[in-house]
């Protein structure tokens, strides 16, 4: 370990650990569970794909714990698996925990056994023991530790079982040399490892890895230890060696892969470890749990109908539990603007904080209650298990688009919010089917955008309809975006199809901890973005919708006011007046100049400078509308709210041209970074914006001059 | 010459050869699908184009196309 660094009395006792398992194994819900007991909680999010750090500390040491993207072998196959394979070969750590699944401790050895030839420490975290408890799996974890030749801990991540003696084991294999695996091979296998060995030996190789590991690895054609020896003199000698073990190995399996002659090592490796510590009292044949909730799930008629149920009660419940609290804050909103507005007394300011920045954050946070149930539903979906069955059941329909049935993760991610979405469509191995994927996930709208649609449906349908509506928006974006894939498939991504084969994990019951942490971290970085950025954007939508002021219409329209004589006219001239102003302000100018853009699609200029605005985040679009509404004159008592103002100055058919551009055109400024990054070159983001852009103004022209027709 | 895709629903077989690219074969020995292995079909998709499989205790879902790459026989 660190021993130059000794000095400092921090990293001295240091232990990096590096966190490893095949997905849904529950790292993410171990490491939750380690740092909860020892404070500095990191951040998650439902799935891996990159490596996250938690550092805490325990008895004498700092532990720094990286949690790796789960990967079923060392194929990269996936980025994920890419990741995972690349840190562990390549970057600096003293430890791996291996966490497995108890109750599928066979299919978990697979990584496991190729872990054990890396000659680095190894510590086993049998995860989820309660879970093989219940179903009657009894591990005997000192036996398997004799027979693996490394430490194998009971714990479970979810009632926190074994958690402390985990930590004890990985500080006490840190200190203790490591004395390799027990790991062995097939007799043949075995003999030409030690051919190597010996050839190595005689030629007193210079390794910090010992020969066997690296005779495996040469074997087993592993790129790295391969570039290393090429250039070494004793290459010549060695490749014919090399060529006669590999073709004995072929040879003893039938097979001319030598990774596959492998992977059968590995796995009668481990049917043998698990035939020995693993006895399960289950019967063979019993129907488990998941097999009868599955018979329902994904039966072959049922299936898809109860899906679509399922997302269309979502969406109600959306709509109808959201519109609860939605009042009340509304009122304190208006309340607290009255009563800050009442305590400042030059006009100016008490505008700018009354209808600028209150006035924008109220219009955002009005939509956390409705945020919160989508997260909620979303989270549900990705921890149950339920998202595997539905890309099973999807995947046929999905492939006539030309997209892939994994491709669905990453989609229903982006309900959420289209930054998730993205990363997880690493999970895709096909750049062609990731790239697609990623131009795809704008369609489905995010999170951000149900405040714009929230407010559109509950302006122009009632409160019964409202809740179809939000689905029809939510059903709809999503055919547009698989005719958009289709579309996208027979033209810039032509190619082979990449294969499908998924994992479909066991149901569980998800643990209101981890949909808690979820869903608050997720509201929370809402809350704070209506806190801070939207706070800014509202006050810059507010300067520029208040500046310049033009003094001689106000001089005319004051004037004006001044004789008129009834209460009304007086009323009328002010409404006037404000509209005038807000027409010559900066903001009015941009909402003009772009006006004939849009003025086919039968917007206003309020409602374009709304969508320009909306390119930063879809919340701006609210709190844009809440502004200029606020501001624009529409100063009647009784009709305050901003539902009201929509549903009286936009008319049925602009609105649905707006919902189709909202739903559409590009994601927040945010997303489209994350978007360029993934997708590798800025080109895709140019090739996005005008790809979106175009479809929705079409689609919006369309659906404008249809609703005309049709009311 | 039979293969997975054959199978009818609740039948079991063990695999006898992966008739796959080197991608395809990498990805189905990581989870487990090899020479011997046993392998119960669970449930077909409605269109029959997607097949739910049973290995070991996982269950995994492949298309019908890479079901046909995988060689079989009746147990």
């Amino acid at each position: 370990m660190n021993e130059d660094m000794k000095a400092c009395p921090i990293t001295a006792k240091h232990i990096k650990v590096a966190l490893v398992g095949q997905p849904n194994v529950g790292k993410s819900m171990l490491i939750n569970s380690v740092a909860n007991s020892h404070l500095h909680v990191g951040n998650f999010s439902g799935v891996t794909v990159d490596k996250t750090e938690v550092i805490f500390d325990y008895k004498d040491y700092s532990y720094t714990v990286v949690d790796l993207p789960g990967t079923y072998a060392f194929t990269d196959y996936t980025i994920e698996e890419r990741v995972t394979h690349d840190y562990l070969s390549a970057q600096e750590y003293d430890i791996i925990i291996n966490v497995v699944d108890s109750t599928n401790l066979e299919k978990n050895l697979q990584l496991t056994s190729e872990l054990l030839t890396m000659s680095k420490k190894v510590v086993i975290a049998l995860n989820m023991s309660d879970e093989a408890d219940r179903e009657n799996i009894q591990i005997d974890e000192n036996y398997m530790s004799e027979l693996i030749g490394v430490p194998c801990v009971k714990v479970s991540a979810v009632t926190k079982l074994g958690i402390e003696e985990l930590i004890e084991t990985v500080s006490l294999a840190n200190e203790t040399p490591n004395n390799g695996s027990k790991l062995i091979f097939s007799e043949a296998v075995e003999e030409e490892i030690a051919r190597l060995v010996w050839y190595l030996d005689k030629h007193k190789y210079e390794s910090v890895n010992s020969y066997r590991n690296i005779a495996i690895n040469i074997l087993k054609n592993n790129k790295r230890t391969y570039e290393k020896l090429h250039d070494n003199p004793i290459w010549t000698e060695l490749q014919p060696i090399l060529i006669d073990a590999s073709r004995h190995i072929e040879l003893h399996h039938d097979s001319d892969d030598i990774k596959e002659c492998f992977a059968e090592e590995y796995a009668s490796f481990n049917r043998g470890v698990v035939a020995e510590v693993v006895k399960s009292k289950l019967l063979e044949e019993k129907v488990t749990m998941t097999e009868k909730i599955d018979f329902i799930l994904i039966h072959p008629t049922l299936g898809i109908p109860i899906f679509l149920f399922l997302m269309w009660g979502l969406f109600q419940l959306t709509f109808e539990i959201g519109a609860i609290p939605m009042d009340y804050i509304d009122m304190f909103f208006s309340w607290f603007g009255n009563t800050i507005g009442s305590t400042i007394q030059n006009e100016d300011i008490r505008s700018l904080i009354v209808d600028g920045v209150i006035a924008g954050v109220g219009a955002v946070v009005l939509f956390v209650p409705n945020i919160i149930i989508l997260f909620i539903g979303i989270a549900l979906l990705e921890s149950t298990g339920y998202m595997s069955r539905v890309a099973f059941l999807l995947d046929g329909f999905f492939h006539k688009f030309g997209l892939h049935g994994q491709s669905f993760i990453p989609l229903v991610t982006g309900f959420g919010c289209s930054i998730p979405a993205y990363m997880s469509a690493r999970i895709l191995k096909n750049d062609r089917d990731r790239l697609l994927t990623l131009f795809i996930i704008g369609f489905m709208s995010c999170g951000a955008r149900l405040p714009v649609y929230v407010l559109f449906a509950g302006a122009f349908f009632s409160p019964e309809m409202a809740g179809n509506v939000l689905f029809i928006i939510y059903i709809s974006g999503a055919m547009f975006g698989l005719v958009a894939a289709k579309i996208l498939k027979l033209t810039a991504f032509k190619g082979v199809d990449e294969p499908f084969v998924m994992e479909m994990p066991k149901y569980r019951l998800p643990s209101v901890k981890l949909i808690w942490h979820t869903v608050l971290t997720k509201t929370m970085m809402y809350l704070k973005k209506a806190g801070t950025y939207i706070a800014a954007a509202s006050l810059l939508i507010w300067f520029l919708s208040n500046y310049p002021h033009n003094q001689e219409l106000e001089k005319e329209y004051n004037s004006k006011i001044e004789i008129a004589v009834s209460e009304d006219k007086k009323f009328v001239l002010q409404n006037q007046l404000a509209e005038g102003l807000l027409e010559q302000s900066y903001l009015g100018t941009i909402g003009k100049f772009s006006e004939p853009i849009f003025a086919p699609l039968g917007f206003d200029w309020k409602m374009s400078v709304a969508l320009q605005t909306g390119l930063a985040a879809k919340e701006v679009v609210v709190s844009t509308l809440g502004v200029l509404y606020a501001l624009g004159g529409d100063v009647d008592e009784s009709n305050s709210s901003l539902v009201n103002a929509i549903s009286k100055h936009i008319s049925l058919a602009s609105a649905i041209a707006f919902i189709i551009v909202v739903m559409i055109y590009l994601p927040c400024l945010a997303a489209s970074v994350v978007f360029t990054r993934e997708a590798g070159h800025i080109k895709y983001f140019f090739y996005l914006f005008m790809f979106t852009s175009i479809i929705a103004y079409v689609m919006a022209f369309l659906g404008y001059n249809i609703t005309l027709l049709v009311v | 010459m039979k293969t997975l895709k054959d199978c009818k629903k609740a039948c079991r077989v063990k695999v006898v050869k992966l008739n796959a690219d080197t991608d395809l074969k990498q990805r189905l020995i990581s989870f487990g699908i090899m020479k011997e292995t046993i392998i119960e079909v669970i449930e077909y998709s409605p269109t029959k184009s997607t097949i739910e499989i049973k290995v070991g205790k996982m269950k995994i879902a492949l298309r019908a196309n890479e079901a046909q790459k995988i060689e079989v026989e009746k147990i």
